[in-house]
């Protein structure tokens, strides 16, 4: 079978896993990445101070793409510095675009982020940006020069699953990018769906960071993902309008 | 006044270098923005703040 890979920057990636690293201990992280076989993790850029000695970087394997988001920004504005931030951090190019200015839904703000999108292409960046699934924002994400786009499935960590399924469908038929689910899968079999529908990536955080078990959760997405690639891949079965259709043959019964 | 992570410092100048390394920075896990601009890494050494600057020193951290 020909390999399945996806592009991103020039980059070529097998896993379309993309793990968040946010609420979990430093000694799971490691274990989560592992068992979700992810090749890119989303990290936050913060204000630091010198009290705290654990450094994320030390748990996460140095194959792994990092994937900085501007997390905290509200304007264009601020989401470019953060861009900036994360690069002299030596992350490299990439960078997820988040702005929010709503503290209560935390939804994206589609305008200020082709806006920053724009601006980040135009420095090299390889731009992944977060965004409310609507197509003509899709496509000035496109115009300006995003690598991919990040519909979200539902609000962020509400674990709520495909809520926005349709209108992701839309953008998976009519943009010309990856299109990676961001924020809202809650489960495996909701990550298995947005495969299946031709999402190019999933990516998640709340549902394994909030799991019973991390590392076991982090291994049933990941087969969730392959899943549903395969399933999209091989082309879904048709759906009857009505009535049914025998898998058996119908002939031989035992009566005449 | 030196503003540094939202914090005022009392002085008039300070050498970043001297600044990050009397607090015990690890330079390689940080970037530090003055005035909203990045401050190289290879800068650190001969950048003197001046009373006025604002200054951000950040790392990463877990995040989705």
């Amino acid at each position: 079978m020909k390999k399945d890979t996806f592009i991103l920057g020039g980059r070529e990636f097998s896993s379309r896993f993309i793990l968040g690293s946010g609420k979990y201990s430093m000694e799971l992280i490691k274990a989560a990445v592992e068992n979700a076989g992810a090749q890119i993790i989303t990290l936050a850029v913060r204000r630091t101070n010198t009290k705290e000695s654990e450094n994320i970087l030390d748990y996460i394997p140095d194959n792994v793409t990092l994937l900085p988001n501007t997390s905290g920004a509200r304007d264009a504005k601020e989401a470019v510095r953060i861009a900036r931030m994360s690069r002299e951090l030596g992350c490299g190019d990439f960078v997820k675009i988040e702005i929010m200015r709503d503290s209560k839904y935390l939804l994206p703000d589609n305008n200020e982020t082709i806006k920053a999108t724009e601006i980040l292409a135009k420095e090299g960046f390889v731009v992944l940006p977060y965004m409310y699934p609507d197509l003509y924002a899709a496509r000035d994400l496109q115009n300006a020069g995003a690598a991919a786009v990040m519909p979200l499935a539902a609000p962020i960590g509400s674990n709520k699953g495909l809520a926005s399924k349709e209108f992701i469908q839309i953008l998976v038929d009519e943009i010309d990018l990856p299109i990676i689910v961001d924020a809202g899968i809650g489960k495996p079999s909701q990550a298995c769906e947005a495969m299946e529908m031709g999402c190019a990536a999933v990516m998640a955080n709340t549902a394994i960071a909030t799991a019973g078990n991390i590392p076991l959760m982090a291994a049933a997405f990941k087969n969730a993902i392959d899943a549903g690639r395969a399933g999209y891949l091989a082309g879904l079965g048709r759906v009857l309008e009505r009535g049914a259709s025998a898998s058996d043959p119908l002939t031989g019964f035992l009566r005449d | 006044m030196i503003k540094i992570n939202g914090c005022n410092i009392n002085a008039d100048e300070l050498s970043l270098s001297y600044y990050l390394e009397a607090n015990g920075y690890n330079k390689k896990r940080i970037a530090v923005e003055c005035n909203e601009e990045i401050v190289p890494r290879s800068e650190y050494d001969a950048f003197i703040l001046h009373s006025g600057d604002e200054v951000e020193i950040v790392s990463l951290v877990g995040g989705g």
